[in-house]
């Protein structure tokens, strides 16, 4: 579904976010892109839907490339590339129900945006979306008016919005409490599968990550140190990603009741004890 | 700024034992009070190099009372025909000319945000701006007079030049202040130009665009008044004959409806403040 070749990063300040970056993801398949601060995974996704300019390399989505489309061809390439932000994103002085059908708008006219004239079927579909993420409620809320996983919620009928085939998410429960967290997570991965989407999920939670995706790509400094299952991340990987560190002293209580689900030999050791 | 840690020490130490002040701004003693000497020398320098008149002043000072007195006895009656005229006349004016310079405003505006127009179009939108606000409307309006003759039309254009400028460089700070993040959200949906500012840009600057808009109307009325002065029409030439012809009574009563009609714009403003919050 989505094929990165030689993709290189450098940003104008001349850091080199990322050098020669190649990556294939399926239809259907869950990658996390985990790394330390500074790694160039917010670079990464956001070169996939060109809100940042790649310096070279190609991006070839659904077998079309679109490393240099411009104008109307980017805004289609755009609209087949659902977006999760860290910070949720939402327009707070529109409703929930304009915040989700803004999803929509690269399939709308301005005119029928404008007036807020949606079809009925993606009215329809944005109120299926919203019972999905359990919000069918709030529908005319503002979106300031919300909780943090709430908004969150509305960020990802936002995206799904969009019938995209790749979903791109950007820390999505780097504001959120454990709990919620892992609902969310659950949730993205859930409708991924369902949809049979093509997903990147940047995370700093390894052990969440484990537990929800289906592969595991280590980035440091901009290049791919790591890529297999979740179940290969081995304290000595974990020190080639994020540098050295006592990983069996790293304590991670917010995984409390779902500890069979996981990985046992990463989990083991960032749980404390030995595998 | 840093500090050097014996001077810093002593702080610690006193802030242990519970007692601290805020350090002077100024931590030169002498600096601090020399600065103090020159302000007031600067004060008795200033009385004595302005050269005050107070025999004119002592003078001028009756004509104001006079003034004053007249508006205990404001004589709404007598050209209640003009003053009427006179302020249909400006608000007409102050009305179409908001409008006017807001629809104008609008796209000078966008232009001239930074985060969201392409660099010539910025500077090109700076520069409408910089032009409309360097000069004083008074100097507008004798320009526009010269054009368009006596009467509403050149205080129209005028107010609405100066409008453009208010308005397009409160417009575009408020759009350079506005969140990125739903900017980018919108714009990642692959959503056109015009969406983008319909959903992502527009919801987050309209509460003080339409704030600044009911301003503007007020400070419109205002200097609809001044510009009349200068023979751009409204109730300022209702109230520059008046003056002319020391018939302070009706000078009065033109000034108690401005008076009113800003207060009520006042209270106006506030209501539809709290309402688009
Ligand atoms: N707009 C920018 N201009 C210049 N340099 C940038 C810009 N954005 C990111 N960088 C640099 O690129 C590198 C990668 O940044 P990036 O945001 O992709 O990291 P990240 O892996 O997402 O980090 P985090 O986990 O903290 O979000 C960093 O060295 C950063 O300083
Ligand atoms: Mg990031």
């Amino acid at each position: 579904m989505l094929k990165l070749k030689g993709l290189t990063k450098r940003y104008a300040t001349g850091d080199l976010a990322l050098n020669d970056i190649d990556l294939d993801v399926p239809a259907g398949q869950v990658l996390a892109l985990i790394g330390p601060s500074g790694a160039g995974k917010s670079t990464l996704i956001r070169c996939v839907n060109r809100l940042v300019e790649p310096t070279s390399g190609s991006i070839e989505l659904d077998s079309k490339d679109i490393t240099n489309v411009r104008g109307g061809r980017l805004r289609q390439a755009r609209r087949q590339i659902g977006m999760i932000f860290q910070n949720y994103a939402l327009v707070e002085r529109l409703s929930v129900m304009e915040n989700v059908l803004s999803g929509r708008l690269a399939y709308v006219g301005f005119w029928r945006s404008y007036f807020r004239k949606f079809p009925q079927s993606d009215i329809q579909q944005a109120f299926e979306l919203l019972e999905r993420v359990g919000l069918e409620t709030m529908l005319d809320k503002r979106g300031d008016a919300l909780s943090g996983g709430q908004k969150q919620r509305v960020g990802i009928a936002r995206a799904l919005m969009q019938n995209p085939k790749l979903l791109l998410v950007d820390e999505p429960t780097a504001s959120l409490d454990p709990k919620t967290s892992r609902q969310i997570m659950r949730l993205i991965c859930e409708l991924c599968q369902e949809q049979n989407l093509a997903t990147i999920i940047n995370i700093h939670d390894v052990a969440l990550a484990q537990q929800f995706v289906h592969r595991v790509v280590g980035l440091r400094a901009g290049e791919i140190v790591y890529d297999g299952a979740p179940d290969g991340l081995s304290p000595e990987i974990l020190t080639t990603i994020y540098g050295e560190e006592d990983w069996s002293a790293d304590k991670h209580d917010d995984d409390q009741g779902a500890s069979e689900a996981k990985g046992p030999d990463v989990e083991a050791a960032l749980l404390g004890g030995h595998p | 700024m840093s500090q050097s840690p014996q001077l810093l020490e002593p702080r610690i130490i006193a802030a242990k034992s519970g007692s601290w002040r805020p350090k002077p701004k100024i931590s030169n003693v002498t600096l601090r009070w020399g600065i103090n000497a020159a302000a007031l020398v600067y004060l008795v320098l200033l009385y004595f190099s302005v050269d005050i008149n107070w025999s004119r002043v002592a003078q001028g000072m009756d004509r104001g009372v006079a003034f004053m007195g007249s508006f205990l006895t404001p004589d709404f009656v007598s050209r209640g025909g003009e003053i009427a005229i006179g302020l249909r006349e400006s608000l007409t004016m102050t009305f179409a000319a908001t409008v006017i310079g807001i629809l104008l405003a609008i796209p000078v505006g966008l232009g001239a945000a930074r985060n969201i127009a392409p660099t010539p179009v910025y500077f090109f939108c700076r520069a409408i701006i910089a032009l409309s606000r360097t000069f004083q409307e008074i100097i507008i309006a004798i320009l526009f007079v010269a054009m368009f003759g006596f009467g509403p039309l050149a205080g129209v254009v005028t107010l609405a030049f100066a409008t453009i400028g208010f308005m397009a460089k409160l417009l575009a700070e408020d759009i350079e202040d506005a969140q990125r993040d739903p900017m980018e959200a919108v714009r990642a949906t692959g959503a056109s130009w015009l969406q983008w500012i319909n959903y992502a840009v527009q919801p987050q600057v309209m509460p003080r665009l339409i704030g600044l808009s009911l301003y503007r109307l007020d400070i419109n009325f205002r200097e609809s008044a001044v510009i009349g002065i200068v023979g751009a029409g409204g109730i300022g030439a209702t109230l520059n004959t008046s003056i002319n012809r020391y018939d302070y009574d009706t000078s009065a009563a033109v000034l108690l409806v401005i008076i009113g009609i800003v207060l009520m714009s006042e209270y106006l403003s506030g209501y539809v403040r709290k309402w688009t919050a």
